[in-house]
C-alpha cells in the first residue's frame, strides 16, 4: 500500500477508535470540552481588556499561569525519566511506558506553550522568538533558551511517539537502533528542559528567594514525583479496560521510587528552609510570607501548609510497602503528590518568589476567575489531547489496529520488546 | 546585518505579512508599525524615517495630535548619569507627577516610573520598610526621610540580559531603551531588575488627548500600545537635545542633579568628586549610573 494509502487509513483508523468508547470516556470527554470552551471565552475576554483581566499587577507580575507551566515542565521532563526504571529493572512492556511517557510530554509541551501565550503581553508576536525571522537573545536570556530546549524536547518526543506507533500501525517493529537512542536521547533532554527551567529563576539575583543553587535539584526532584503519579494513574486505567499487560511490581517500584523521590524534595526544602531562618538575613521576609504571612499578610499561606502537609503524607504512604501496594493508598498518594506539588510549584514558587517585591511592597496575589478559567482550559486541553493519543496508541502497542487489521489478536501480535 | 540578505529578508516578511494581518484578527490592537519588521536598533535612518512618518500618521488619526517623534541618536562623548540628594528630597512628589505628564504615562490605571520611598530615619535605607503610599497633610514628616527610585540606567543591566527577543537594550550614552512595537510582553525584565523600574501595560494606556505631550522621541516617551513593558528614559527627547529631565526641572528643592559624565565640567562630576555617593543595591553588581548622597 503507498504511504499516502497507509495514512488515509491511519486517520480514518484513529478517528473511529476515538470515537469509540463508553458512557464513562464519552463524559470524561464531554466533561474537557466544556471546560476548553468556558476557557476559551474567558481567554477571548482577557484578549479585549489585556491583561488587567488577570490578578497579576507590576508587583507580582508573574503568578498562576507561570507557576502552571512550570509545574508542566516538571511533568513533562518526569514523564520520560520513568523510563529509566524501565530499563534499569527490565520491565516487559518497556515501549509501552516509553510510549506513554512520551505521549504525557508532549501532551504537558503543549499545555507549557499555551500558558506562556496566555501569560505574554502582546501573543501575537510571538514570531519575535523564531531565530531568523525575528531575534532569539541568545545567548543571554535563560526564557530564550527554554524556548531552545522546550521546542527542541517537544519535537523529539513527537518523532519517537510518531516512529513508533507508525512503524507498529503499518505491521513493522521498530527499528532498536533508531528508537533505542532517540529514547536515551530524551533523558537528558527531559532533566535540560527542567533545568533550564529552574535556572530561568535562578539566574535572577534580584530576587533572593529563587537566587539559590539548590533550585533546580529541587525542580528535579519535585518533578520525579509529579510527572510518575500521573502515569501511574494512567498505567492502572489502561490495565483495567485494555489488555495491557502491566505488572504490579512495575508500579509499586515507580512507587518507592517516588517515594525517594518526595524525600529529596523535602530535604532539600528542609536545607533551605534552615538557611533562611537561622541566618534570618533581610532575604528571610519571603519565606516568611510563604509560611506565616507578613503584617497580617497570609493570603497563599494555608496553600503552603497543605501542601507541604500533602507531600508529607504521600511521602509516608509510598515509604510504607503495605499502602503502596494497596490500591486505594496508592491512587491517593498519587492524588496527594498531584496536589502538593502542583501547589508548591504552582504558588509557593512564584508568589513568595515576587512577594514582597523588589522595593519591599507586598501585594496580596491571589488568582482571578478568568485566570481559573483560562488555566483549567488549558489543562482541559493537555488532558484531551493526552486521552486521545492514548486512546489511538493503546491498540496500535497491542496490535488490534494495523494498517491490515489481524483477524483477531492472537498471543503472538503481543508487540514485543523493542530492545 | 548582510544588506542583500535583510532586504530579501523584509520582502519576503512583507509578502507574507498580508496574509497574517487577517489571522491576527480583530482583537489585536491597532499596530503603530509595520507588523513584520527589524528591530528599531537594526533599521536604517531611511527605514526608521519611514517607520516614524508612519507613526506619527497612526498618532494623529487616533489622537487628534500631530506627533513630533525624534529619532536623535546618541551622541559622540556622552555617557549620561544622575544624582540624587537625599538630604534634600522632601518627598513631596513633584517629580513623580511632571515625569508622568512629560512622559505619557497612563492616567487610568495609573502609571508611574518613579516611585518615592518613604523610610524611617531609625532604619536608614530599608527596603522591607519602606511605604510608596504615604499621604501626610504635608511633607516631610518627622522621623522620616524620602528615596525616590526609577530606572537606575545601570551599566550591566539584568533587564537587557533577560530579555528573550532583544526588545530592550543599552544606547551608547547608557539609556536603557524599549522598542515598544518588538516586547512580546513576557515580563522577564520586571522580574530581572532590582529596582522595580519597569511597567507593565496591564490595560490600555489612558491620557486625554489635550494632555498628550507631543514632543516625543521613538525610543521614549511616545503613546505606548496595551501589553508592552515600559521605564524612565532620563526624558531621551529632551537630554538628546540639551535638556534636563522633566523630574530635574520640577524638583523644588533641586535635589535631582544630571548630566554627562564625560565632561569634567558636568554638575555630575562635581557630584561625584565633591560629595560621596553610593547606588542602590550595590550588592548585585548592576553598577547604576544613578546616584545617591547626602549633601548636607
Amino acid at each position: 500500500m503507498t504511504t499516502h494509502g497507509t495514512f488515509g487509513h491511519f486517520v480514518v483508523g484513529s478517528l473511529r477508535e476515538v470515537t469509540r468508547g463508553g458512557l464513562l470516556y464519552w463524559g470524561w470527554i464531554a466533561g474537557l470540552l466544556v471546560l476548553v470552551g468556558l476557557g476559551f471565552v474567558a481567554y477571548l475576554g482577557q484578549l479585549d481588556d489585556g491583561l488587567q483581566t488577570t490578578s497579576m499587577r507590576d508587583q507580582v507580575s508573574w503568578a498562576f499561569y507561570i507557576g502552571n507551566f512550570t509545574f508542566l515542565v516538571g511533568v513533562a521532563a518526569a514523564a520520560v525519566l520513568v523510563v529509566i526504571p524501565a530499563y534499569v529493572y527490565h520491565w516487559k512492556p518497556i515501549k509501552e511506558v516509553a510510549i506513554l511517557g512520551e505521549l504525557l510530554a508532549v501532551a504537558s509541551l503543549v499545555m507549557c506553550g499555551l500558558f506562556v501565550m496566555v501569560d505574554i503581553g502582546r501573543p501575537e508576536r510571538a514570531w519575535h522568538l523564531i531565530p531568523g525571522l525575528g531575534y532569539l537573545n541568545l545567548p543571554s536570556s535563560l526564557l530564550a533558551w527554554d524556548v531552545v530546549v522546550l521546542n527542541s524536547y517537544l519535537a523529539l518526543n513527537f518523532v519517537i511517539a510518531t516512529y513508533v506507533l507508525f512503524s507498529l500501525f503499518r505491521g513493522r517493529q521498530p527499528r532498536g537502533w533508531i528508537f533505542t537512542p532517540l529514547v536515551l536521547l530524551s533523558i537528558p533532554c527531559a532533566i535540560g528542559i527542567h533545568t533550564v527551567t529552574a535556572f530561568l529563576y535562578n539566574g535572577i539575583p534580584a530576587r533572593p528567594f529563587w537566587n539559590s543553587a539548590i533550585l533546580a535539584p529541587r525542580f528535579l526532584a519535585s518533578a520525579f514525583c509529579s510527572g510518575p503519579a500521573v502515569l501511574l494513574m494512567v498505567m492502572q486505567l489502561l490495565r483495567r479496560f485494555t489488555r495491557f499487560e502491566i505488572r504490579d511490581e512495575a508500579i509499586w517500584k515507580i512507587a518507592e521510587l517516588m517515594a525517594y523521590a518526595m524525600f529529596v524534595n523535602l530535604f532539600l526544602l528542609g536545607a533551605e528552609v534552615f538557611k533562611e531562618y537561622y541566618s534570618s538575613t533581610e532575604h528571610l521576609i519571603h519565606m516568611r510570607y510563604m509560611f506565616t504571612g507578613v503584617d497580617g499578610k497570609t493570603s497563599i499561606v494555608p496553600y503552603m501548609w497543605l501542601s507541604i502537609a500533602a507531600s508529607v503524607a504521600a511521602f509516608l504512604l509510598f515509604l510504607v510497602p503495605w499502602t503502596r501496594k494497596n490500591v486505594v493508598t496508592l491512587n491517593l498518594g498519587c492524588l496527594l503528590i498531584w496536589f502538593g506539588v502542583y501547589v508548591e510549584k504552582g504558588m509557593g514558587l512564584v508568589i513568595p518568589g515576587l512577594t514582597p517585591d523588589t522595593l519591599g511592597e507586598i501585594y496580596e496575589y491571589f488568582p482571578s476567575r478568568s485566570e481559573f478559567l483560562i488555566s483549567a482550559g488549558i489543562f482541559s486541553v493537555g488532558f484531551l489531547l493526552f486521552t486521545l493519543m492514548v486512546k489511538v496508541a493503546t491498540p496500535i502497542l497491542l496490535g488490534e489496529f494495523r494498517v491490515t487489521p489481524p483477524a483477531r489478536p492472537t498471543d503472538g501480535a503481543t508487540p514485543a520488546e523493542a530492545t | 546585518m548582510n544588506e542583500a540578505n535583510g532586504v530579501s529578508r523584509r520582502e519576503f516578511l512583507c509578502a507574507v505579512a498580508g496574509c497574517t494581518a487577517a489571522a491576527a484578527g480583530s482583537c489585536v490592537d491597532v499596530t503603530h508599525t509595520p507588523f513584520f519588521r527589524e528591530r528599531l536598533r537594526e533599521l536604517t535612518p531611511d527605514e526608521l524615517g519611514a517607520i516614524v512618518a508612519r507613526l506619527a500618521d497612526s498618532y494623529r488619526e487616533r489622537y487628534g495630535r500631530d506627533f513630533e517623534i525624534g529619532t536623535e541618536p546618541a551622541q559622540d562623548g556622552v555617557e549620561f548619569a544622575y544624582a540624587l540628594d537625599l538630604s534634600r528630597c522632601v518627598g513631596c512628589r513633584r517629580c513623580v507627577h511632571a515625569c508622568v505628564e512629560e512622559n505619557n504615562q497612563s492616567r487610568d490605571p495609573e502609571v508611574q516610573w518613579i516611585r518615592v520611598l518613604q523610610m524611617d530615619k531609625h532604619k536608614g535605607i530599608d527596603f522591607a520598610h519602606a511605604t510608596p503610599y504615604y499621604d501626610p497633610e504635608t511633607v516631610p514628616e518627622p522621623g522620616h526621610f524620602y528615596v525616590p527610585v526609577a530606572c537606575q540606567q545601570c551599566r550591566n543591566p539584568p533587564c537587557v540580559k533577560s530579555c528573550p527577543t532583544g526588545a530592550t537594550w543599552q544606547e551608547e550614552d547608557g539609556i536603557t531603551v524599549i522598542d515598544y512595537e518588538w516586547c512580546i510582553g513576557c515580563r522577564c525584565c520586571i522580574s530581572a531588575c532590582p529596582y522595580g523600574a519597569r511597567r507593565f501595560n496591564w490595560a490600555d494606556p489612558a491620557v486625554p488627548d489635550e494632555e498628550l505631550n507631543t514632543r516625543t522621541h521613538v525610543l521614549g516617551n511616545r503613546p505606548r500600545p496595551r501589553g508592552v513593558v515600559e521605564k524612565c528614559t532620563f526624558c531621551i527627547h529632551r537630554v538628546r537635545q540639551g535638556l534636563y529631565p522633566a523630574c530635574v526641572e520640577a524638583c523644588p528643592t533641586g535635589s535631582r542633579k544630571f548630566g554627562n559624565l564625560l565632561d569634567p565640567t558636568s554638575e555630575i562630576r562635581y557630584v561625584l568628586e565633591h560629595k560621596r555617593v553610593f547606588v542602590l543595591k550595590a550588592e548585585l553588581n548592576t553598577l547604576p549610573r544613578f546616584y545617591y548622597f547626602y549633601g548636607t
